[in-house]
């Protein structure tokens, strides 16, 4: 690297638009990346408003003509959506590696069974009303992270992913061997999720949208879909934030970073709590969905799955997160179901769908590194692109 | 007492093969700066191959373990010259150890699909053995595993010092431009010490599935993955530090596993936890491990 120039080049490398020059060697005009867009044509500020509008329209509208297997298979892809937002922050924004993200899933998850069951004399419990300990849960997934915050400031990218193993090893013993938390091998019931007296996740009291009963399917979609639109908003305006910014800067040069005055060690723990918030919040949603979990669960292969989301997404962009997590949590699924479509590989045989779906991702995370490291993202824009839409001058 | 000693042992003999595996891990990261995650399963892979060709194509041992070697330990420079050769021009390094988890996704499932319910053998010539050694009972197994495990590591830190090659290998390392610029070929070194690694993976693969262990099944897996805080607590970049690693780990398992009534307050099973314990506790001391150097930074 050359010579760091305080003066003037690198203090512009943090442009306005929220991209950071990669280094202090490449000059950057400042408002270059505003003008480089060559002026948006009119009505393309509304472009992607109007269409996330659309978006949403359909996402609440789905309920009202999909069965249930549809319904459940979007609550889980959804939840798991969250968690992945929480893990492109920290690897794509960051660069920092986490394999400790089924950890915090399971802090959060464990957190409000323990928070919201009451009482028993086999098992541990505080009896507090559901919709506190689902708050709560989700804020023990965060402090959970901070506590992990002396080693997730200090250790870089893949030293963090091989150290945060850790936490997945030290956490299955746990839930295998906490039998009053986690029942053990056999699993232990999750509290529903009531508001006084309306079950958020339920059938009471009856409730009907355009004359389509909201039962459990429907209801636990709209729960899903909502905790994830907020999410996305959330994780949006943080990434604009100074905060965000300052995650861009270390993950493109931490040196250059620290020299504009970037507390590095800081901004990597705020942001291993942040991701760990996210999973806390899919744990909590996840083991509302599943009604009942067991331990066995929450192991290495679901943070490489979450992992996998992230980077058949793109890394770096919340909708591609987004995406990855719909392809991952629902492929398994969908498979499940045709797989008697498809000769030889029905559940019985050795060719099942766990296996055809593993097979599938592992793949697909090489070959997306190999060909497309940003993903299902950049093959939207692309796409985006080539139908005469203006995406590239969007901000990543 | 003659407990203690037994247990040191079993965990020296276990840990020398901890050591082998961290070692291909550490030899990967010096040449290319890529932790690979893949190991485990490359370690799964070839020891298939060898207890398959024993146990189900009948094969004698010996040219069941060198088929084992040799098919690792192309596979492993086919990785290396076609998939991670490529992130060598942008330095990503994240990326291409991320691909390695990618990779080792699916070979081990692919593994775990063709070994299924199966307990395959090796064959290996020491059976189930127990000699007397010191007062002890000790399975010959494992006596051979630490003979062999310290043979290889010695041969190995000899090859490094002494030979030209090492001597490019261990340049590359220091400084990848410069090396390169001395007419070092990079990409050549790294695809030898993908090599060394598969073949590293293979000959410790075979210890891990030799008696007392039943024989290679699906559980191999997260035994292999033990090799990873191994090579972290040594320092990622550090041939010593994965010995010192795979000997930590090693005897913290054992000892555990040795100790578990005492320490029956950790719960049961404690002892597959335990050297991810003691990697997080060294991590918090050491941030490079204990042999790892610190990254100097230059501006």
């Amino acid at each position: 690297m050359s010579d760091l120039n305080l003066s003037g080049t690198t203090v512009s490398g943090l442009s306005p638009s929220g991209t950071v020059a990669s280094g202090p060697s490449v000059p950057s005009v400042p408002g270059s990346a505003v003008k480089g867009g060559a002026g948006p044509a009119p009505g393309a500020r509304w472009r992607r408003p109007v269409a996330a509008l659309g978006a949403g329209v359909i996402l609440f509208a789905i309920p009202l003509y999909a069965d249930r297997f549809w319904l459940n298979l979007g609550a889980f892809a959804f939840a798991a959506a969250v968690g992945a937002i929480g893990l492109m922050i920290l690897l794509g924004r960051v660069g920092q590696l986490s394999l400790a993200h089924s950890f915090f899933l399971a802090v959060g998850a464990y957190g409000y069974i323990w928070l919201a069951s009451p009482a028993s004399e086999s098992t541990w419990g505080l009896g507090l009303p559901t919709l506190p300990a689902a708050v709560i849960a989700v804020v023990l997934a965060g402090l959970a992270g901070l506590a992990f915050s002396p080693l997730a400031g200090r250790l870089k990218g893949i030293y963090l992913g091989v150290a945060s193993l850790a936490l997945v090893f030290i956490g299955q013993h746990v839930l295998f061997t906490a039998e009053p938390l986690t029942g053990g091998y056999n699993g232990r019931e999750v509290p529903p999720l009531t508001v006084g007296a309306f079950q958020v996740l339920g059938s009471e009291p009856g409730l009907s949208l355009f004359g389509v009963p909201l039962r459990q399917a429907e209801r636990m979609w709209y729960t899903a879909l909502i905790v994830l639109i907020l999410a996305t908003v959330f994780a949006v305006l943080v990434l604009r934030s100074r905060v965000g910014r300052a995650f861009a800067a270390i993950r493109d040069g931490e040196v250059h970073a620290a020299a504009l005055g970037v507390r590095v060690a800081h901004y990597r723990s705020v942001a291993f709590t942040l991701s760990s918030v996210y999973a806390g919040i899919a744990g909590v949603l996840l083991a509302l969905l599943f009604q009942r979990v067991v331990p066995e669960y929450w192991d290495l292969m679901l943070s490489l799955e979450y992992l996998a989301m992230v980077v058949i997404g793109g890394q770096a962009s919340v909708a591609g997160a987004v995406a990855g997590a719909v392809f991952v949590s629902s492929l398994p699924l969908l498979l499940q179901r045709y797989s008697d479509l498809v000769p030889g590989m029905s559940a019985t045989s050795d060719f099942g769908p766990a296996y055809v779906a593993q097979i599938l991702y592992g793949t697909l995370v090489v070959a997306i590194l190999f060909y497309e490291p940003k993903g299902l993202a950049e093959v939207a824009r692309r796409a985006r692109r080539a139908l005469g839409g203006r995406a590239a001058s969007t901000p990543r | 007492m003659t407990y203690l000693f037994s247990m040191l042992v079993e965990g020296g003999s276990i840990g020398a093969v901890y050591a082998l595996v961290a070692l291909g891990i550490v030899v990967v990261y010096k040449s290319s700066s890529v932790v690979n995650f893949a190991q485990p399963s490359l370690l799964m892979l070839g020891t298939y191959v060898v207890a398959s060709a024993h146990s189900l194509h009948g094969l004698p041992f010996w040219l069941a373990l060198s088929l084992g070697v040799a098919v690792t330990a192309a596979l492993a420079v086919l990785i290396d010259r076609v998939l991670i050769s490529r992130f060598r021009k942008t330095n990503a390094v994240v990326a291409a150890s991320i691909m390695t988890i990618g990779l080792d996704i699916v070979l081990v499932t692919e593994t775990d699909r063709r070994i299924g319910s199966q307990i395959l053998t090796t064959g290996d010539p020491w059976g189930n053995d127990v000699t007397r050694f010191l007062g002890i009972g000790v399975a010959e197994a494992r006596i051979a595993a630490l003979v062999i495990g310290v043979l290889l590591l010695v041969l190995f830190q000899l090859w490094l010092h002494r030979s030209d090659f090492g001597v490019a290998m261990r340049a590359t390392a220091e400084d990848p431009e410069t090396a390169s610029l001395m007419g070092i070929r990079l990409g050549r070194v790294s695809a030898t010490a993908w090599g060394i690694a598969g073949a590293l993976a293979v000959c410790a693969g075979l210890f891990l599935v030799a008696y007392p262990s039943p024989g290679l099944d699906t559980s191999v897996e997260a035994v292999a993955l033990r090799a990873l805080p191994a090579a972290i607590i040594g320092g990622l970049d550090s041939t010593a530090g994965a010995i010192a690693g795979g000997l930590l780990v090693g005897l913290s398992e054992v000892l555990v596993r040795g100790y578990a009534e005492q320490l029956a307050f950790l719960g049961r099973g404690f002892e597959d936890a335990a050297p991810y314990v003691l990697m997080l506790v060294v991590l918090l001391a050491r941030p490079s491990g204990l042999f790892g150097h610190r990254e100097a930074v230059r501006v």
